[in-house]
């Protein structure tokens, strides 16, 4: 599926990308992971044929520099800065859809799994919506399409908990016919993501592991938790994930699964109040799921 | 513009797409509703001012107000039609719109050309609405009308904003920022501006410059050619122009000098575009 050699790309007199080298094979979901300046952006812009490169890119044996319209056609991009378009969103997915042969309506269904309904922000233009909404209607137009790459730079980064179910639920039914690359400074927010991991440090790989399929892309978590006193932040962080109280200090709710790491993670931050937990995984993922008690 | 993209069929859609999509962005942002509004209260003063049928300069009438709107159009419209197409572009271009638009399936050069076809139809309208306005209201008022006069000034109109949008298109393509692109854009004005005839004429008489060096820069000079073809309308002897009418009747006639009024302006628009365009195809595109 792609097929990159001796890539190098230099900004301002610096090499970015610095003789990188890697192939992808159909089915693989890569997490790109570095820190900032790492090359991430650089190389998905240079995957999208959007800059000029040394070196050899193949996308299905196509260079995306010459064969930019092509290529595209089988590459759904979601940037990790939202542009700055003044454009009314029902103009602007009107105006994705149409060059990219889809249709509004597949487009605006995506994005009311994620949790916006477009139509009440079809005329309010683009550039003046929340982080969030932006957010959605990225991947909403991304993933509203038939491609075979998927390109997401840190896709759920502004995303509230539901919306990130929603995404990972998408992503899971595009698991067996599409490649994903899906970058991250940090791994634990992706890890449940992907089967394959390529760390950049300055433009170079410095590690690319498969990791084991963790199974998990479309499963969901029944969470129990006991807290030993009532604390407004927890409540409010709680309810962010989607759990409810049901006698006082008992929460109860359902999380995705790749999102237990964060999951945990929010936990640990309020460790201090938790007096018990239960995590169960739902329907046929439930013999493999931990246990945490 | 791109032969791969006409070869393979998917001009056309990139390029309707983008066009649209230009037309409805500008139609909500407030730099094209000041642009509107200038050249409609521009006819609108000249109109209830201007409309008598007082003799200035052997004009009256309908004629003297078009005149003296497409002379005011020239000062104005070269600097707003520059500063907005490069502010636009070189905008998107720091505003992460060129890194997604271009990361869809649509051609550089159906998305280049439809973008400059809308921001030429956008810069257009206005001017040439606001002239139509004109005639209608002179017509309604019973003015006799110069039909052939005006469509010769909206084709010279037409051609001038051609120039200035495609000028403004290389100034994007050579340019990575906002900051840069509108200095640019204000020295190629401010250069055309000191090309016109009154201060050539100056050099002329301080004999600091060879004559066919000063009218070959007339020549090239869009503002300048905007500016005497419209004279030459109005005034087929070029009387307002002074001596330096005989240079231009012994160069071109009357007829070749409409051609080249026509020809030039639209030669430069076009040519600087496509130059642009190829700029722009082989570098970074965001």
């Amino acid at each position: 599926m792609i097929a990159i050699e001796a890539l190098t790309k230099t900004l301002g007199g610096a090499a970015v990308l610095d003789g990188l080298s890697l192939t992808a094979s159909q089915g693989q979901r890569i997490a790109l992971i570095g820190q900032n300046g790492a090359g991430k952006t650089t190389l998905f812009r240079c995957l999208l044929g959007e800059y000029v490169y040394r070196g050899r890119i193949a996308i299905d044996g196509r260079d995306p520099r010459t064969e930019r319209a092509a290529v595209l056609r089988d590459i759904a991009f979601v940037p990790q800065i939202a542009p700055r378009l003044v454009t009314p969103v029902g103009g602007l997915m009107r105006y994705v859809a149409d060059v990219c042969g889809a249709s509004v309506a597949s487009m605006a269904d995506v994005s009311r799994r994620l949790g916006l309904d477009p139509e009440e922000v079809a005329r309010r233009p683009f550039v003046r919506l929340s982080g969030g909404m932006k957010q959605k209607l990225l991947i909403a137009m991304a993933l509203g399409r038939r491609a075979r790459l998927l390109i997401l730079d840190e896709p759920a980064a502004n995303l509230d908990p539901q919306a990130r179910a929603g995404l990972f639920a998408l992503l899971a039914e595009r698991a067996q016919d599409a490649t994903m690359i899906i970058s991250s400074h940090r791994i634990d927010e992706i890890a449940g993501l992907v089967n394959r991991v390529v760390e950049l440090d300055r433009g170079r790989i410095v590690l690319d592991d498969e990791i084991a399929d963790a199974g998990a892309l479309g499963s969901h978590f029944d969470v129990r938790l006991e807290t030993v006193r009532d604390e407004p932040g927890f409540a409010r962080a709680a309810a962010e994930w989607a759990m409810t109280e049901g006698p006082p200090r008992v929460w109860s709710g359902v999380i995705s699964g790749p999102d237990r790491l964060r999951f945990l993670g929010f936990l640990a931050r309020h460790a201090g109040l938790v007096g018990a937990m239960r995590l169960d995984a739902a329907r046929r993922e439930k013999a493999d799921a931990p246990r945490v008690s | 513009m791109s032969a791969v993209d006409a070869r393979t069929g998917d001009f056309w859609p990139g390029f309707r797409a983008t066009f649209r999509l230009e037309i409805a962005e500008a139609l909500r942002a407030r730099w094209f509703l000041a642009y509107a509004a200038v050249f409609i209260l521009l006819v609108g003063v000249l109109l209830v001012f201007g409309l008598t049928e007082a003799r200035v300069l052997g004009f009256t009438g309908l004629s003297r107000t078009l005149l003296t709107y497409v002379q005011l159009v020239m000062a104005i419209l070269p600097i707003f039609v520059l500063i907005t197409t490069v502010r636009s572009l070189a905008g998107d271009r720091e505003a992460g719109v060129f890194e997604y638009v271009l990361g869809l399936p649509v051609g550089v050069g159906a998305w280049y050309a439809g973008r400059f076809f809308g921001r030429y139809v956008l810069a257009a309208a206005p001017v040439v609405g606001a002239l139509l306005l004109a005639a209608v209201y002179g017509a309604v008022r019973g003015v006799a009308v110069p039909w052939t006069e005006l469509g010769f000034d909206i084709g010279l109109l037409l051609v001038m904003i051609l120039a200035f949008v495609g000028l403004g298109f290389l100034i994007a393509a050579t340019t990575r920022t906002v900051d840069t692109a509108q200095t640019v854009a204000f020295l190629v004005w401010l250069v055309c501006v000191l090309a016109l005839d009154l201060v050539l004429l100056g050099a002329l008489i301080r004999g600091r410059m060879a004559i066919e060096g000063i009218v070959a820069i007339a020549l090239i000079n869009p503002l300048q050619v905007f500016r005497t073809g419209s004279m030459l309308l109005f005034d087929p002897q070029l009387v307002l122009l002074g001596p330096t009418a005989y240079t231009i009747f012994d160069l071109f006639g009357r007829m070749g000098f409409m051609i080249w009024a026509f020809a030039w302006p639209a030669t430069l628009g076009l040519v600087s575009a496509l130059v642009g365009f190829l700029i722009f195809r082989r570098g970074d595109l965001p």
